[in-house]
């Protein structure tokens, strides 16, 4: 495999792969000083973010440069056609430059896939860049499910048999389709936990289960994930007010004590406190958001690695 | 005088071959093809003089193709279609007449603009263009459109349709209705209830949810189909539904029509033949409104097509700049080209599996649209004394779509690399072939 563009383009053997692989990068670098591997010395990865982010572009930014990466970040804005160059000449321009990688994010699903398919098509040489899906539209984050995997694994010793709860705006999140993909593939039990509004037709097809009731999935869940409310991306009521919402779905200091006491929290971030997640209990040590950051850079690095140097992420 | 003669076709692929002599414009002669043909002794002397003659043997005639919805983008995106390439377009197709839509650039909204489009039609004169006239003002769908006045222009409009908008207000739509029924035109909806499809890239179920694609649901052209067909039924109207894309909508015009409301109901080729699992290349070529729908949708609607309860297949022809196609699926416009492959999409999926034979295919592609259309020259019986508004059809002439090979001046056709069935031999209007083994003859 050439692309990280969905969670579904991985097996379970190369996706324990990946987190195995991050596992060593870890290890490679603990303790030192000064953070710098030469395993990619000589290659070239841009970042070319369409969407606004800190932490996921900073997490690639940092993975290639501990590779010894050249790593550009180009600047690509809002919509390529609300811009005026279309997206396809984007990604043509960046392919004449001469990027072994495009890390792409993108307010449209689907464009790391298309990045990917038209870039092949230029390539005269047959060389055509690798292209890291940083997140597209509804659709995947895949690396991001990586890292939560990894945090799961870090703060449960494994993952098969756990019982996660994906909780609140499942329908906009490309966090819950990634991590619903992963976690089920490596043998979790996954439930979403969302109001029906915010829930994805189709969703119970997913080989997951849907629930509607936070208070009553709690006590049977190894790990809770939170969600971020992506109000940007919703249009008409889907909740009735932020207060009901956070009644409802939030993970209130009382319901931290309704999970039991191994139990993880997860949340991508940025986080709402006091609407999505208490203000304690983000700071909780059963909370995991700074190891969920710090693992991204080691998961960013595995896929880096294993897409430019290391042989195949799929058999 | 201009004489032309189909040897060895089939009228409507029933019987024995016949030979078809056509002067200036009209039938005025079906005799039994003679084996060995004309120059083994033909019974016609009038055939050995015709000043064209159409080698047709193996081919089914059928009468001449009508497209009640069309685009021809022109006035105002004439990058993607003009009135000359699109009729190029219909006339490979196997079209006589094609119905112009009005969300162009002026919006046909005026006599100006319908006026422009007819004498455009006219002058190319490959096949009728009839310009179709916007219901409301700038297709605002707050205020109605002239339009006694289109229907008195030249262009003499009969369909109005603010297609590619639904007119979502019940009120305008009601006077809509009830002013059409004084003019006698037909007012042709756009069913798309506009708050439920806010955003809405892709059909709205299981592919669009795992796609992360914002979803249009069934309902949403569901609602409106009903109201009108209830506004109708108080106006005393007819209405027409513009591409009906679900099982549900084919059960509540099933419904309205055993109910007596005059409703009428069309489906494109691309409804009949793609569904969504086409999305998973988030290839903006399969964006279309309203939008592929699940297999269980296009099986219904090839059953509705065949027991009558939808009417006919429109091609909702819609050209696009390559620009407005090659770019994020979400951002891509809707539609799809249709007029040179909807032909081979009808065999392969209604001819192909016995749902309706050559005769059902006229009906649906030819005469209901005609009539519903009112035009008194086409999808006529093919007799001696009709005019010759005439297709051949060599049904089995599998061809394979190339995009860049097709007429129009866009080439965004969904079917690329896709063998079909069956392909235009020649078509003819009012006798005069502007069209044979796909090269198009202007006149």
């Amino acid at each position: 495999m050439k692309h990280l563009l969905s969670i579904g383009d991985l097996t379970p053997d190369s996706a324990v792969d990946l987190l195995d692989e991050a596992d060593r990068f870890k290890a490679a670098l603990l303790g030192r000083e000064v953070r710098k591997l030469p395993t990619l010395r000589g290659r070239t990865v841009m970042t070319v973010f369409f969407e606004n982010s800190t932490r996921t572009r900073a997490s690639f930014e940092v993975a290639g440069k501990w590779m010894s990466a050249d790593v550009i970040n180009v600047s690509a804005g809002t919509s390529s056609v609300s811009k005026g160059e279309s997206l396809r000449d984007t990604a043509a321009t960046l392919h004449a430059i001469g990027a072994d990688a495009l890390i792409v994010r993108h307010p449209a699903s689907g464009a790391p896939r298309q990045v990917a398919r038209w870039t092949a098509e230029m390539a005269q040489d047959g060389v055509a860049p690798s292209v890291i899906n940083a997140g597209d539209g509804m659709h995947e984050h895949p690396t991001q499910a990586l890292l939560d995997a990894l945090t799961l694994r870090d703060r449960l010793g494994g993952i098969e048999g756990r019982r996660v709860g994906i909780v609140g705006d499942i329908l906009h999140s490309r966090v819950a389709r990634s991590n619903a993909l992963l976690l089920t593939m490596l043998g979790a039990d996954v439930v979403l936990i969302a109001p029906p509004t915010l829930m994805p037709l189709g969703a119970d097809g997913w080989g997951v289960t849907v629930a509607h009731d936070l208070d009553s999935e709690l006590p049977g869940l190894d790990a809770v994930m939170m969600l971020r409310v992506q109000a940007e991306r919703m249009r008409g009521g889907f909740f009735p007010s932020p207060r009901e919402y956070s009644i409802r779905y939030g993970l209130s200091e009382t319901r931290r004590r309704m999970l039991p006491e191994h139990a993880v929290i997860l949340h991508p971030g940025p986080m709402l406190r006091g609407m999505e997640i208490g203000y304690s209990v983000a700071d909780s040590p059963q909370a995991a958001p700074l190891q969920q950051v710090a693992n991204g850079v080691h998961v960013r690095m595995a896929v880096l690695f294993r897409l430019l140097v290391g042989g195949q992420v799929d058999a | 005088m201009t004489t032309v003669l189909i040897t060895g076709t089939r009228p409507y692929g029933e019987g024995d071959p016949v030979d078809v002599l056509i002067d200036d414009g009209v039938i005025t002669r079906i005799v039994p093809t003679v084996a060995g043909g004309r120059d083994a002794g033909g019974p016609d002397s009038a055939a050995s003089a015709a000043d064209e003659v159409i080698e047709a043997a193996g081919t089914v005639l059928l009468p001449g193709f009508v497209d009640m919805h069309t685009h021809l983008r022109e006035p105002g995106r004439e990058d993607a279609e003009t009135v000359r390439s699109g009729s190029a377009a219909a006339a490979r197709g196997g079209y006589t007449a094609v119905f112009a839509m009005a969300n162009t650039e002026p919006v046909a909204d005026t006599a100006v603009v319908t006026d422009h489009v007819y004498a455009q039609g006219q002058a190319v004169g490959l096949v009728d263009v009839h310009p179709v006239g916007a219901v409301t003002k700038g297709l605002a769908g707050a205020e109605l459109a002239e339009m006694g006045v289109m229907a008195a222009s030249s262009a003499a409009v009969r369909l109005f349709s603010d297609d590619g908008h639904c007119v979502a207000d019940p009120l305008i739509m009601r006077r809509a209705l009830e002013y059409a029924r004084g003019l006698d035109v037909l007012i042709a909806q756009h069913a798309e209830e506009p708050r439920l499809t806010e955003g809405a890239v892709a059909h709205e179920g299981p592919t669009a949810a795992r796609l992360g694609l914002a979803g249009w649901p069934r309902a949403a052209e569901e609602s409106i189909v009903i109201r009108d067909a209830l506004l109708a039924r108080d106006a005393g109207a007819r209405v027409h539904i513009c591409h009906a894309s679900t099982a549900g909508t084919v059960e509540l015009i099933r419904w309205a029509k055993d109910q007596g409301i005059a409703i009428t109901a069309e489906v494109t080729p691309h409804h009949l033949m793609l569904d969504d699992a086409r999305l998973e290349s988030y290839d903006g070529i399969f964006r279309v409104n309203p939008p592929l729908r699940e297999e269980s949708d296009t099986r219904a609607l090839r059953a509705a097509l065949a027991d009558g309860v939808v009417d006919c297949v429109a091609t909702d022809h819609a050209p696009h700049a390559a620009q407005d196609k090659c770019c994020e699926f979400s951002q891509a416009r809707p539609g799809m080209l249709g007029l040179e492959t909807a032909l081979g999409v009808v065999a392969q999926t209604m001819v192909a599996p016995g749902l309706i034979d050559w005769r059902g295919v006229a009906d649906v592609m030819s005469v209901r649209p005609a009539q519903i259309t009112g035009l008194p020259d086409h999808g006529r019986p093919i007799e001696v004394g009709e005019t010759a508004n005439l297709t051949v059809v060599d049904p089995d002439s599998a061809w394979t779509v190339r995009g860049a090979e097709l007429a129009s001046i866009a080439d965004n056709t969904p079917y690329e690399d896709l063998t079909l069935p069956a392909r235009v031999r020649a078509t003819l209007l009012r006798g005069r072939v502007t069209c044979v083994d796909g090269k198009v003859r202007a006149r």
